[in-house]
């Protein structure tokens, strides 16, 4: 519901009128190297400027936006903590394991964020809870735009009887409940992280397939469709090399925000029990085993809840951040 | 436009159909909600078979959908595998529980959101303007359960045990302490904390809306024009602004409210109200297929009405939507 509003106006740059784009002039050594390195050498993009200046402004109004590169520093922190640090510093049975006689304690120096009922130290499930939650977040993501970028062009191109079926089809998520379905899925196709992230993109890949549908629909009327069209490019030709690649700006911003919608899905589902199953362990299922544990537990519901909060903030965070770097003009 | 509005109804009945088709489809193939699987345990394997044949369960799944279809039609949910009762009855029982909660629910998440929206639109990009769009930023980023859970420890558990009381000052299991019912002092206490944790749920989205609403009406020329006239600012807004920037949030409100009939499963879950998500999850738990099947076409449904309503009051409320 909330992603249809852009929050561009929230964050009033008095210095960026958007107008003055094109006007700047990016030196060319400068401009050369970027091209190669996005691999838009090619003629379709590199014959004008305004593609690599275009680069360039995105790059300057990006690092203009201090929360999203504060969200960015803080996701690539999250990141390196459970990816890196995590297996080097805390070995899984050392700081996993169980220590009955300790018991659930609050945090302290020892464990700065304490310990669960069978005394495992809380830091080391988050952050390796965090490897879970993490990939299946940024797998759901992936899957599901590709998928849905996929059948968002072809919706577009094709039109006709290939467009309703594959419009229908994404209606279907506006009837389910998804929580419950989703649920339902996971014990039909099982629990497994890999399972959970096809189960939840064969729901997400939807959204993504309308906003590259409309894109789709209003690029394939432009000349230079028309133009490689005129000069037998196969349709597949043209959706590859013409049109995605000016799609590109709204699928970035609709992927990273689908990270933090598939974490708290995730999280939801493991927390209702559904989700992820030991050995696994995310932070949805983290809370999932504190659920009942509000006396003087609260450390258990607390840390795992900051986990997901400030993961998701970020990421929000960094893609409205894209989003006004990427458009600019996306006033409401 | 009614033309419009009626056309997006009818491709709708489809939809539902193939969206309960699918689901009917993974729960009749799935191994945990096989209705004979309680009773494998018998030393006679005609029992199992006697039950799969009077059950349908060999024939096709078209055909066992189509069977469930047409006695759903006529209102029959058929009977929970787990306890001797009609699936349609369960679900009515607890639908007045569900109800509560998504009409004082909505209603709180209403109000604060039209206040925090038009607040945050007049005084745009004030202190509290930015305060209020970080909490909704924060509202959107946390689960509602994480928050129902900190909810209960922080509201209802910690001031007992600080202070020592007999009973939590909020309660957080179901919507009346036993033996108590109607709308009382005991009710409130019951309802104060799921209608918080749903409002955490919707209002974050709710007040954008009305934000971005507002701040579109604002910038109009008739509202230029009333101020122009000489109209105080103070009666514009609420003459004008408020009243015209309430159209998308009501229609936004009915499509949410909708989805709420099949969305609320943490708020049920975490405080034990016994409304039809609770039913649903302790139904995914028993593997009581029927009652299963008969939430999602339930969830369904209320989902397909709200959005008709939404259609339709967009007509009503808006001039220009019903000419066009």
């Amino acid at each position: 519901m909330s992603e249809e509003f852009p929050e561009s106006e929230d964050r009033p740059d008095p210095t960026d009128d958007g107008l003055a784009i094109d006007t700047r002039v990016i030196p060319d050594e400068a401009g050369a190297p970027l091209a190669i390195e996005l691999g838009v050498t090619d003629l379709d993009v590199a014959a004008e400027p305004v593609a690599l200046s275009q680069w360039q402004l995105f790059v300057r109004r990006f690092k203009r936006h201090k929360l999203a590169i504060g969200s960015l520093v803080t996701l690539i922190l999250i990141f390196v903590l459970c990816f890196v640090i995590a297996p080097i510093f805390l070995t899984a049975p050392q700081d996993q394991r169980s220590n009955l006689t300790l018991g659930s304690t609050g945090p302290s120096w020892q464990h700065p964020f304490g310990t669960d009922e069978l005394g495992r130290d809380m830091w080391a499930r988050i952050l390796y809870g965090g490897q879970i939650s993490l990939r299946i977040g940024v797998g759901v993501a992936v899957v599901s735009t590709l998928l849905g970028t996929f059948f968002g062009a072809i919706a577009g191109l094709y039109g006709k009887a290939v467009d309703q079926v594959i419009m229908r089809a994404t209606d279907l998520v506006l009837i389910l409940p998804a929580i419950a379905v989703l649920a339902v899925a996971l014990q039909r196709f099982g629990q497994k992280p890999n399972n959970i992230v096809f189960v939840l993109a064969g729901l997400f890949w939807m959204q993504i397939a309308r906003v590259v549908r409309g894109l789709t629909l209003s690029l394939k009327e432009k000349e230079f469709v028309e133009g490689a069209r005129a000069a037998g490019a196969s349709n597949f030709r043209i959706i590859v090399r013409h049109i995605l690649p000016n799609c590109i700006g709204p699928i970035m911003v609709n992927l990273t925000l689908s990270i933090a919608v598939a974490i708290i899905t995730e999280s939801t589902l493991s927390f209702l029990g559904y989700g992820v199953v030991p050995p696994d362990v995310s932070w949805g299922y983290l809370l999932y085993t504190a659920r009942t544990k509000y006396n003087h537990d609260v450390h258990l519901v607390l840390f795992p809840g900051l986990a997901i909060l400030v993961t998701v903030l970020a990421v929000n965070a960094l893609g409205d951040g894209l989003r006004d770097a990427l458009d600019p003009h996306a006033k409401h | 436009m009614l033309t419009l509005v009626l056309r997006r109804f009818l491709i709708s009945i489809p939809l539902l159909l193939i969206a309960t088709f699918l689901v009917f489809w993974m729960v009749r193939s799935t191994q945990a909600f096989d209705p004979t699987a309680r009773l494998a345990q018998s030393r006679d394997p005609s029992v199992v078979q006697n039950e799969r044949e009077r059950l349908g369960l060999d024939d096709p799944i078209p055909v066992q959908y189509g069977r469930w279809l047409k006695d759903a039609v006529t209102g029959d949910l058929g009977e929970s595998q787990t306890k001797h009762e009609e699936v349609t009855s369960m679900l009515q029982r607890s639908f007045w529980n569900t109800l509560q909660l998504i009409l004082w629910g909505a209603l709180f998440s209403a109000v604060v959101a039209m206040i925090i929206g038009v607040y945050s639109a007049v005084k745009q990009y004030s202190i509290g303007d930015y305060v209020f769009t970080s909490l909704t930023y924060i509202g959107i980023a946390m689960p509602p359960f994480v928050f129902g859970l900190l909810a209960i420890a922080y509201l209802a558990v910690w001031p007992k045990q600080t202070w020592g009381l007999d009973k939590p000052p909020l309660e957080f299991v179901g919507l009346h302490t036993t033996g108590q019912s109607g709308l009382n002092w005991d009710y409130i206490k019951h309802l104060v904390l799921p209608v918080l944790t749903l409002t955490v749920q919707i209002v974050a989205s709710w007040t954008r809306y009305q934000r971005a609403a507002t701040l579109d009406v604002l910038s109009s020329d008739y509202v230029r024009t009333a101020r122009a006239k000489g109209v105080p600012r103070r009666k514009v807004i609420i003459k004008h602004a408020v009243r015209n920037s309430l159209i998308p949030l009501v229609t936004v409100m009915a499509v949410d409210i909708g989805l709420l009939f099949g969305g609320l499963l943490i708020t049920e879950q975490i405080f034990s109200i016994p409304g039809m998500g609770r039913l649903f999850l302790n139904a995914l738990q028993t593997g009581d297929a029927p009652v299963i099947l008969g939430y999602i076409l339930v969830a369904g449904v209320f989902v397909v009405l709200f959005n008709l309503i939404a259609d339709v009051m967009y007509g009503v409320l808006d001039p220009r939507v019903r000419l066009s």
